[in-house]
């Protein structure tokens, strides 16, 4: 017999009290992003559903061109664009129930304006008017978060809250690539699985964080790998496939819901423009590459299934369309009309009361303004006289 | 050393109390103010690194996750980012949390959801979301402890617009400006001098007496020969200096401004204006320090009024010192009559001090 073998000889055992906590192997996503258009899998999708996707789809990617049409007229001072995005920007918006919450980025407009919101009211940051033009309570819309990954742990806090006062509420924060390096997204998901908080966190790969490829952000095997490193299940989905990723988000909504915990979705897609109109992509990519994801387009890829399913002809696709350029309208013509911003608002909200010296500073201002609105009447008044 | 409380008048008749009543300690004092709060309020809930089982690292929590379970009391990971940014949230929803840092340099990692977030939340969406949040730091030196634990950062706090930044300097001042932290709707940092926390004064969590409240400063000690204005672990040392001076045929007066803001001008300046001399004392470096700006606004309102600059007495322009070099390094006693000894008396050329 060996030594290890003779009584009284030293037993190997772990360590005292370890057990394992859970196993990673459902928390893995699988090996390629999840598809279902195109798939036998899409035969059994609700058509209604599918109609709904595709008009979303249309309306957004209509929206992102108004948008972006804004900047070159002046009328938004910036637009992060989510072209080639609606996919993944819509079902973040039609999973969610009217109860609960959504934690956009700034590039995430068009989720909040697919979740209902007034598309003028949401793009108040972009235009240089309110930092937030719409109310969050009401709208239950997070302010567009320019930091990145920093709302993170508020989707996190607020859906503990709401967990704790027993409502049934979950909130769904959304961030990209590049965000997902931030030490807020680290935190954020570590707390979320270690508070069972109904999180849903939406990372959108979009290859890029402004010019940094996605090689440069991060070496895991997928971004929604990252999840099993917390506890919490991770997917993997086709961001270009509204259909999918419609079905994981619910999934992840329902789970959270019924009281499973926070997941990590990660929704494989592409940034057709460039970070904003600001930037130049072609100094960090090639056209060939953009080009590339032109047959991936999540507008061609439900018009596909649509009509092959025979649910699209001609006149639904022109019907979508119209009601796309509805929205598209009312945009250009609002956002053409000069907003009304006051001065005074400066000092309103800073505190619930205003201290001392801010009461100070604003009638300090308010003199100033009072003296050039006099100074203006005056020389007006002297170019009228003569 | 504590400082002296005012005479307790506001106590009315009350039945003796059994037992006799021990002095109470600020660190009492403040984990009574959290018990109160979270007794009165149920959205209170307070969360941070060994808040829970553990009652603080300073036992300024002890007990209340025993009696309010930990779903109100809650031990965190360790990430104050993490921390402060899940009170945001909450605060989202209309809860009223009470973050603990577990030392002020600690805090620096939450310092971005703070600046960007807590500070900024109600301004950008128009006061739709206020952010009642309560975050204690234990602040300033004098206890011994090695790097990163010393810190007096208020500068950064005073610097950021939105913020209140609150610190008691007296045990009755723990449990009401810790109370009134809680239940203001703007957020607060509440910074607790740690090296006052085992200060005992005669206070009884049964019956605390009424304080003024955030925004108000307090003449602890009247005089007529100099302002010295302070905040934290300086009153005391304040407190002691004018007694000291009075060997000296001087009156000091000291000004406790228990919040750094709002700031209260108006009894500073009544003081400054009746005293004609100024020194600001405080813990923190004195080159970009609350000092600075105290001395700006003082200089301001009072420049007719002053016979002398007004000076300040500040921890160096270094970073924290070690504990075995620390006493080099903190405002005490003599260097504060040092500075009101150049508050350039030989100036004073009417009797009695006057203008």
């Amino acid at each position: 017999m060996t030594v290890l073998d003779q009584p009284g000889a030293y037993q190997l055992a772990p360590p005292p009290g370890w057990r394992p906590q859970l196993d990673p192997a459902p928390l893995l996503p699988d090996a390629e992003p999840y598809r279902l258009l195109g798939t036998d899998a899409a035969a059994a999708l609700d058509p209604a559903l599918l109609t709904r996707l595709y008009r979303e789809v249309v309306r957004g990617r209509r929206y992102n061109e108004q948008a972006t049409a804004l900047t070159k007229q002046g009328r938004l001072a910036v637009y992060p664009s989510s072209t080639g995005q609606e996919a993944a920007e819509v079902a973040a918006a039609l999973v969610l129930e009217e109860r609960d919450w959504l934690f956009p980025s700034y590039r995430d407009t068009l989720a909040a304006v697919a979740r209902g919101l007034d598309p003028v009211e949401v793009l108040s940051l972009l235009r240089g008017d309110w930092h937030s033009g719409y109310d969050p309570r009401a709208t239950r819309v997070a302010p567009l978060c320019t930091p990145l990954a920093t709302q993170l742990p508020h989707a996190v806090g607020l859906a503990h809250a709401a967990r704790l006062q027993g409502d049934d509420v979950v909130a769904l924060a959304m961030v990209g690539d590049g965000g997902s390096s931030e030490g807020d997204f680290h935190e954020a998901l570590n707390f979320a699985a270690v508070w069972h908080a109904p999180v849903v966190f939406l990372v959108q790969n979009n290859g890029f964080a402004i010019s940094v490829p996605l090689a440069k952000q991060s070496a895991a095997p997928s971004l929604a790998h990252k999840a099993v490193g917390y506890g919490m299940p991770g997917r993997l989905v086709d961001g270009n496939d509204a259909a999918a990723v419609h079905q994981v988000l619910l999934e992840a909504v329902r789970r959270a819901r019924r009281g499973g915990g926070p997941t990590l979705v990660e929704a494989v897609t592409y940034r057709m423009e460039a970070h904003t109109n600001a930037d130049d992509a072609t100094r960090y990519r090639t056209a060939a590459e953009v080009d590339s994801w032109r047959g991936h387009d999540p507008v061609l890829l439900l018009e596909r299934e649509l009509r092959g399913r025979g649910l699209l002809d001609d006149d639904g696709v022109r019907e979508a369309a119209e009601r796309a350029e509805e929205l598209a309208a009312g945009l250009r013509t609002r956002m053409n009309q000069d907003p009304a911003l006051r001065p005074e608002d400066l000092f309103a909200e800073v505190y619930a009361e205003r201290t001392g010296q801010l009461r100070e500073q604003q009638a300090r201002l308010t003199e100033e303004l009072a003296a050039d609105a006099a100074a203006e009447q005056q020389s007006q008044a002297g170019r009228s006289g003569r | 050393m504590s400082a002296p409380e005012t005479a307790d008048t506001a106590r009315t008749a009350e039945p003796e109390p059994a037992a006799p009543r021990k002095p109470a300690t600020m660190a009492q004092a403040l984990n009574r103010a959290l018990r109160d709060a979270m007794a009165a309020d149920p959205s209170v809930h307070v969360l941070g690194e060994d808040v829970g089982a553990l009652g603080g690292v300073f036992r300024v929590t002890d007990g209340l996750a025993k009696e309010f379970g930990e779903d109100r009391c809650t031990d965190t990971p360790l990430a104050e980012a993490g921390i402060l940014g899940a009170a945001v949230g909450m605060a989202m929803y209309g809860l009223r949390p009470v973050v603990e840092m577990q030392f002020d340099a600690f805090a620096y990692p939450s310092f971005e959801q703070l600046v960007s977030h807590v500070s900024r939340m109600r301004n950008r969406t128009r006061g739709a979301l206020p952010m009642p949040i309560t975050i204690r730091v234990p602040y300033g030196g004098g206890i011994g402890g090695v790097e990163h634990h010393s810190d007096s950062s208020e500068a950064y706090y005073v610097a950021t617009p939105g913020l209140h930044v609150v610190t008691p300097a007296t045990v009755a001042d723990a449990y009401g400006l810790l109370r009134a932290a809680i239940a203001s709707d703007d957020p607060v940092v509440f910074m607790e001098p740690k090296r006052l926390y085992w200060g005992k004064a005669d206070w009884s969590p049964e019956a605390p007496e009424e304080v003024p409240g955030i925004g108000r400063a307090v003449v602890r000690r009247p005089g007529t020969s100099a302002t010295l204005i302070s905040y934290g672990p300086s009153v005391p040392v304040c407190l002691a200096a004018a007694e000291a001076a009075r060997e000296e045929g001087w009156q000091l007066e000291v000004v406790d401004l228990r919040s750094l803001v709002p700031f209260d001008e108006e009894t500073v300046v009544a003081s400054v204006r009746r005293t004609g001399r100024a020194v600001i004392v405080h813990e923190a470096p004195g080159f970009g320090g609350p000092g600075g700006e105290i001395a700006a606004r003082v200089g301001e309102r009072c420049f007719h009024y002053l016979e002398a600059p007004v000076l300040r007495v500040a921890g160096f322009d270094i970073p924290y010192p070690p504990p075995m070099l620390e006493k080099h390094h903190l405002p005490g006693v003599e260097r504060v009559l040092d500075a009101v000894a150049r508050l350039q008396w030989e100036s004073d050329w009417t009797e009695g001090g006057g203008k």
